[in-house]
């Protein structure tokens, strides 16, 4: 249908410069801190947003190119954009939304009973065809996104932007919405681009992910190589896993960070003395309140914060001052419960080497 | 109910609806109902009203046209020159209508400073019913743009950014999503510049003057009155009292009677 999508923004102001492809029929995550610009680059994407450099071309058509002074107006990009809020326009009923962007694409008077055939197809897509003659305000959260959907897709865009699109809905309600959104995204060979907070969503949704930090990308991947093998902080955090950074040992089987070691198995690429990474699950992190007689992979840390995961506790241990994020470790509630852990105490983690995978950076 | 609210506070609370009802009932009492009718369709008073319904309505149409888009702009811009512009814009807010009446004077009057060139160009405007629509709609401009801009800037423009993806062109994102939306901002808005510029007296007295059938409108009718027949000037008051009162419920109805958006027909 199209060529995919090609970006590059820059944003003085907010100190953005992000590049970065969805080929066609391919969903892309964005995931990053908050304030890290994701949605600033959608803005640039939809056209909403004119960026200090760069450009935006979707298959052959140029969107934006600063240089060459090109901005093509929003409402003739044919980007889609779904936000958290649905923002359906309140004084249309369901089915006059989705019919919107069909009429508006066509305006002459013949063709307004095909915008409204059109609007049923999408509505009926997205298992909403009952509420057509509903009010926006008439609608449960889970309802209303389904319809803004249904109106992103009835005006046939050639890339769907979607920024946190399941972040206001309850869990039942994001369930089938995100099964729903596998459906349609899958189909058609349209470019999308996913922002999201949720590892599920990012699993589920998305071919390939890019994390944006600080206004750059430092991470870009499949999505099962950033999940299973991240290589920055807010990567490791995002999927679940403990990374800490620093340089190779001599041996390379090791990362000394801190003033720490952590011995693992060494995977390739890994040059002694280089950059390089230690990555280990919480479930192999092992807690007590004694300096433990095997003192390799022993690290002491103040106790952040506790949560449970089902059967699990999960303990957050207090970011070092390096600005990293804390390590965690899930211990089972019956080790929790003879350990009487309370925030703010010392406590030692203990990773065997065997769970550690070494990494360059 | 509210548990907070100490009991004490009733009392001033009371004292000021007595306040403000107190001169009302007091003018209905005042009136000599025998002769009501006689005294309000005198000629000079049903020419007064009718200017001011004429008047009123004339500059109601030039506050929504002209004050439409200057809601939206200071909603929607987030340009320098529009914040500072602002405060400029709803001065006449808190300025002595006698002044706007002087600054109207010395800037459209025949030796103003447009008003010379209109004048040369044989366009006066001074001392005319135009001048008193002018005064009318300088007061009352700021009461609309200030109640369009708060309901544009709660309505957000994620709305009207959406329209845009969709592939509307921003004369229909305007006609099919912004305008609808601001719909009930718009009535209230427009219900209070009419209301505002129906009671219009010190701008229109300073700039129109006081000319039967042309200039005089009825709060300036019933200040002459005063002077003349007493009796007069209170019936004429209660005829506006009950303008505004009506006014006032018609906006009520429109705000309060139903949800903003019920109203609205499938398009």
């Amino acid at each position: 249908m199209t060529g995919g999508l090609s970006v590059r923004a820059v944003i003085d102001a907010r100190g953005i410069d992000v590049a970065f492809d969805a080929a066609a029929g391919e969903v892309v995550a964005v995931i990053g801190p908050n304030g890290a610009g994701k949605s600033s680059v959608l803005h640039v994407i939809a056209g909403l947003l004119r960026p200090d450099a760069g450009t935006v071309t979707v298959g052959e058509h140029r969107l934006t190119d600063v240089a060459a002074g090109l901005q093509v107006a929003v409402h003739n990009r044919r980007i889609g954009l779904l936000l958290q809020d649905p923002a359906l326009f309140p004084h249309l009923t369901v089915a006059a939304n989705v019919a919107f962007g069909p009429r508006a694409r066509h305006h002459r008077r013949g063709m307004r009973a095909e915008a409204q055939r059109t609007a049923e197809h999408w509505l009926g897509e997205v298992g909403a065809a009952d509420l057509a003659d509903r009010r926006p305000a008439q609608l449960s959260g889970g309802q209303a996104q389904r319809v803004a959907l249904a109106r992103a897709l009835a005006a046939e865009p050639d890339v769907l932007l979607l920024d946190e699109p399941l972040s206001g809905l309850d869990v039942a309600a994001a369930s089938a919405m995100r099964r729903l959104l596998r459906g349609v995204l899958a189909a058609g060979g349209r470019s999308s681009v996913l922002v999201s907070h949720d590892l599920l969503d990012v699993v589920t949704l998305a071919d390939r992910v890019a994390v944006i930090e600080g206004g750059r990308i430092v991470e870009s991947g499949t999505v099962a190589d950033v999940v299973t093998a991240p290589r920055t902080a807010f990567g490791a955090r995002f999927a679940g896993v403990n990374l800490v950074s620093g340089r190779a040992g001599d041996d390379g089987g090791s990362v000394l960070a801190a003033g720490q070691t952590w011995r693992g198995s060494s995977g390739p690429g890994v040059t002694p003395g280089g950059a390089a990474i230690a990555v280990f699950a919480p479930a192999a992190v092992s807690v007590s309140r004694e300096l433990p007689a095997d003192d390799v992979n022993v690290v002491a840390v103040g106790v952040a914060e506790l949560d449970h995961r089902g059967p699990v506790i999960r303990e957050r241990a207090e970011a070092p001052d390096d600005g990293g994020g804390g390590l965690a470790a899930d211990i089972s509630a019956e080790i929790a419960a003879g350990l009487r852990l309370i925030p703010g105490e010392q406590v030692y983690f203990r990773v065997d080497p065997r769970d550690v995978a070494i990494r360059p950076a | 109910m509210n548990p907070g609210l100490p009991r004490w506070i009733y009392v001033p609370a009371a004292l000021g609806a007595l306040f403000v009802v107190l001169p009302l009932i007091a003018v209905a009492a005042k009136i000599d109902w025998s002769r009501f009718l006689d005294l309000i369709s005198s000629e000079s008073s049903v020419t007064a009203l009718l200017l001011s319904l004429k008047t009123a309505s004339a500059s109601t149409v030039l506050c929504v046209v002209l004050g439409v888009p200057m809601a939206l702009v200071l909603a929607r811009s987030g340009s320098r020159v529009v914040r500072w512009t602002r405060p400029l814009i709803l001065l006449p807010l808190v300025l002595p209508p006698v002044v706007g009446g002087i600054a109207l004077l010395y800037a459209f009057g025949r030796l103003g400073l447009i008003g010379k060139y209109l004048d040369a160009a044989g366009v006066h405007i001074a001392f005319s019913t135009t001048a008193v629509v002018l005064a009318q709609t300088f007061v009352s401009l700021p009461f609309l743009v200030i109640a369009l801009e708060g309901a544009a800037r709660t309505a957000g423009s994620q709305y009207e950014a959406v329209a845009a993806t969709l592939g509307a062109r921003p004369t229909t994102v305007w006609r099919r999503v912004t305008l609808p939306m601001l719909a009930p901002g718009l009535v209230s808005g427009s219900v209070l510049a009419f209301a505002r510029s129906l009671g219009e007296f010190g701008a229109t007295l300073t700039f129109a003057g006081s000319r039967q059938g042309v200039t005089r409108t009825l709060p300036l009718e019933i200040y002459l009155q005063r002077e003349a027949d007493a009796d007069a000037a209170v019936a004429l008051s209660l005829v506006l009292v009950v303008v505004a009162a009506v006014v006032v419920l018609a906006m009520g109805g429109a705000r309060f009677g139903r949800g903003p958006f019920e109203a609205e027909g499938r398009p």
